[in-house]
């Protein structure tokens, strides 16, 4: 017959206690991509080591001071700044359940991100070009692994960025998608915290 | 449906855009202030060297309080526990390989 007010509570119970269970879910898959990038922070912090270490090394060949162009570098800073800002706008309007501009942040946000990737491919370009390559002495090494590893990590992050916007024009704002936002926001401002260290550390120090 | 996991990443405070926007300018001002101190050359190697890593360690903040939510999630904060764990492996590579690279220099 009808339903007993027991089983009531307890389907409603259960659904509760499901809604619960996939709201911890996303959470802890939030938390699980913080664990992720401590780890990255750890393969950044190892190349940072070896480039502090080896940045003197220059057999003979070009040093920092001879090859960096800061205005190209200047111009990759503001860029990457002005993204991780967009970024962080994207996912304002995400939580205003805003899909079109939160869409159109993205895109923002994956345009400087071209930008950046365009001026540093340049940059190694240029830098080839006039002879300084990979091999060509330990300082260049440590520097080419140091900042390509950066430069890869962009690019998969343009390429993440542009996969979630497909599935937010065809599935809009949901539990899913928002955290799929939420983390590659977090993978981007983070490699905005690396890129400033790279500043610092590689072309500031570097021509000083 | 969708509307019950709505709450999925978000915590309860009001969202505007002010915030994002100071952090911005902040960004802003300390990459700009780390710029100029070198280019000026107001302080010699050492303290220049300090105070830009300085600058560039706050943008760190910056990140992770205006834009990167660190604050939110319940629970203890374990995102907390993550960063300063990788925080003392981080110093613990740079500084240490540094250290005794430079300790190997001076035995040459």
């Amino acid at each position: 017959m009808s339903m007993t007010v027991n089983e009531v509570v307890s389907r409603f119970g259960d659904r509760r206690l499901h809604d619960d269970h996939d709201h911890d879910q996303e959470g802890m898959k939030i938390l699980g991509f913080w664990i992720f990038l401590v780890s990255d922070c750890l393969l950044f912090a190892s190349l940072f080591a070896t480039f502090l270490v080896l940045r003197t090394h220059i057999a003979g060949g070009p040093s920092g001071k001879e090859l960096f162009e800061m205005p190209g570098v200047t111009a990759e800073t503001f860029a990457l700044l002005t993204s991780s800002f967009t970024s962080g706008l994207a996912v304002m309007e995400m939580r205003r359940g805003n899909v079109k501009r939160l869409i159109g942040w993205l895109i923002v946000t994956a345009l400087l991100g071209l930008v950046f990737v365009g001026l540093e491919i340049d940059e190694f370009v240029k830098m080839v070009s006039e002879g300084a390559t990979i091999q060509h002495s330990a300082f260049l090494s440590a520097f080419f692994t140091l900042v390509g590893t950066h430069g890869c990590h962009v690019t998969l992050g343009l390429f993440w960025m542009t996969a979630i916007m497909f599935q937010l024009a065809r599935y809009g704002i949901n539990a899913v998608t928002q955290r799929k936002v939420f983390i590659a926001c977090l993978y981007w401002h983070f490699l905005d915290v690396v890129w400033v260290f790279l500043f610092t550390v590689v072309y500031l120090m570097g021509v000083m | 449906m969708a509307g019950g996991h709505k709450h999925a990443a978000q915590a309860n405070h009001h969202e505007s855009p002010k915030m994002y926007i100071n952090g911005y300018i902040l960004s802003l001002v300390l990459t700009v202030a780390a710029f100029w101190l070198v280019l000026a050359h107001v302080m010699s190697t050492t303290p220049l060297v300090i105070t830009i890593l300085a600058l560039a360690t706050l943008q760190i903040f910056v990140q992770l309080f205006f834009f990167m939510h660190v604050k939110e999630g319940e629970g203890p904060n374990y995102h907390g526990m993550a960063l300063i764990l990788g925080a003392i492996f981080i110093i613990t590579i740079v500084f240490g390989s540094i250290w005794i690279m430079s300790f190997n220099a001076q035995v040459q």
